[in-house]
């Protein structure tokens, strides 16, 4: 497995990847508290060059000073890997599966296909305005994972009508008909709300929709 | 290159300043006043900087209060932080509050800095003992009237933008110019504060490199844009306070305003609180009216 850093902002992010080839990449999105080390072990059949890469603060990428994670950051993370390997399917796990939906509505010409899977980190937090509580570390290591990515991206909000919109976002900008799958079986409400919306497939394994996307 | 200095009436220097690491990021503290005073915070918005305090503060402290401000991560003569975000601004402040005092003291604070210390004291109510907010009330996202395919493509651009934006951000620099120049830049988002008072804040909030001055604020950060927080959340969080609440409104719209309307923000003023709405006034309204609002923050906080 060979791995290459890309700069993000202040970040080192380290992309690695786990199969060589040719043809469109696939690109593998951890769940919170993984690194991509877990998701070489994922059984996949896909033709092209596979990569996995360490959100900010996780694996082998950097960790930040004082925290401030968001999932639109670790969006950003995937859009620096994006510009790197080029217009790719991508599966994401858990917390991995919100960042590739994200990033399939921001970046529709550059994602064929965003498959969802069950895996740490797939709920978020809150839906709405909630109680909130104000933490302290008063003795953080600097290794990974990072815990303020652990507090901070387990409740990042996640209204259900913010993720119906990257799926218009998605559907408009994608020339795929269906570009979302989900196969989770875990289906925290901006799960519920995407399933209801067009262009999103259901009921379908990891490995159908990545044939589905391969073919495409 | 010569060290040009500005004064302007009522303004003064911090009589201390000192640093404080919030999770190792260090956050440039000032403070006004005698250090045996009862404490006051004050809290600037986005963009902004503590030493926009000099005129407000000096009149606080002189009145018999230690103001104390400090300058958020990536802003004024704190830190750059690799990352921002709300949360991560509330520890910062809890970092400074606690180095500070043990005891709850009251905020006075603006704009973002406002909404910020609505949830700072939402959650942690023991720590504010009393609340003044100046226009960081929420209201509704201005948006133009477009039909809603349209909305998504204004959101696309908005997101591809942003995302762009982090790509070039790691060679991001301030453009240099002479201290002339920046308070001109920045007259156009206060363009409602005289010149002579944005010279002057060139002078404490921009750095003299031999090219010329530049803002000090992190050049990676970028204002606005998008995300899932909704401004109906934060006045959730105002209606559910409990200590003391003294909100400021003004009635002129400007560029760094919030739009907020009396209307939009008056059912979620909290039990006991209070609204005042100062006419023909824009959004720094302790910078317009310094004696009138320190002389009512005065009388609130007395």
């Amino acid at each position: 497995m060979s791995t290459v850093h890309l700069q993000h902002n202040r970040v080192t992010l380290a992309l690695h990847c786990i199969k060589e080839g040719t043809g469109r990449p696939l690109l593998l999105l951890h769940g919170l508290s993984e690194s991509a080390a877990n998701m070489s072990s994922l059984r996949v059949a896909w033709n092209g060059p596979i990569w996995a890469l360490d959100f900010t603060g996780h694996g082998q990428s950097s960790v930040p000073r004082g925290g401030g994670y968001s999932a639109e950051i670790l969006m950003a993370d995937v859009d620096v890997t994006l510009r790197h390997i080029g217009e790719a399917t991508i599966v994401g796990r858990g917390l991995g599966g919100y960042i590739a939906f994200l990033i399939a509505g921001a970046r529709p010409q550059l994602v064929r296909g965003a498959v969802i899977m069950d895996g740490p980190g797939l709920s978020g937090g809150a839906i709405q305005a909630t109680s909130s509580s104000e933490i302290a570390i008063t003795d953080r290591p600097g290794t990974t994972p990072d815990p303020w990515a652990l507090i901070e991206l387990s409740r990042d909000a996640r209204p259900p009508n913010y993720a119906v919109t990257f799926v218009h976002l998605a559907t408009t900008g994608s020339s795929l008909d269906e570009p979302i799958a989900v196969t989770c079986k875990v289906t925290p409400p901006w799960v519920e709300a995407i399933r209801a919306e067009p262009g999103v497939m259901t009921d379908i394994s990891m490995q159908d929709a990545l044939d589905i996307f391969a073919a495409s | 290159m010569t060290n040009e200095t500005r004064s302007y009436p009522g303004a003064r220097t911090p009589d201390r300043t000192r640093r404080v690491d919030a999770d190792g990021v260090g956050i440039a503290v000032h403070e006004w006043g005698k250090e045996s005073d009862p404490v006051v915070f004050l809290v600037h918005g986005g963009s902004d900087f503590a030493r926009t305090f000099d005129v407000f503060a000096a009149k606080i402290a002189d009145a018999g209060w230690r103001a104390v401000a400090w300058d958020h991560r990536g802003h004024g003569d704190s830190d750059y932080a690799t990352l921002y975000s709300w949360d991560a601004d509330i520890r910062d402040a809890l970092a400074v509050m606690t180095s500070t005092t043990s005891q709850p003291a009251p905020v006075v604070a603006h704009s973002k800095g406002g909404a910020l210390m609505m949830q700072l004291a939402e959650a942690s109510s023991y720590r504010v003992s009393k609340m003044v907010n100046i226009d960081g009330m929420p209201s509704k996202r201005r948006m133009p009237d477009v039909p809603d395919h349209d909305q998504s493509r204004l959101l696309a651009g908005e997101i591809g933008s942003w995302l762009d934006y982090r790509h070039d951000a790691p060679t991001a620099i301030r453009k240099p110019g002479t201290l002339e120049d920046l308070a001109q830049r920045r007259a156009k988002m206060n363009p409602r504060l005289s010149i002579e008072w944005l010279e002057y804040l060139v002078t404490v909030g921009a750095r003299h490199d031999s090219d010329g001055w530049r803002w000090k604020l992190d050049p990676t950060m970028r204002f606005g844009g998008f995300g899932p927080w909704r401004p109906e959340w934060s006045a959730l969080r105002m209606a559910s306070l409990t200590m003391p609440f003294l909100g400021l409104l003004g009635t002129v719209d400007e560029p760094m305003g919030w739009g907020a309307r009396a209307r939009d923000v008056m059912p979620w003023i909290p039990q006991g609180g209070r609204l005042e709405v100062l006419e023909d006034v824009g959004h720094f309204i302790h910078i317009e009216e310094p004696d009138r609002v320190s002389a009512m923050v005065l009388e609130f906080l007395s």
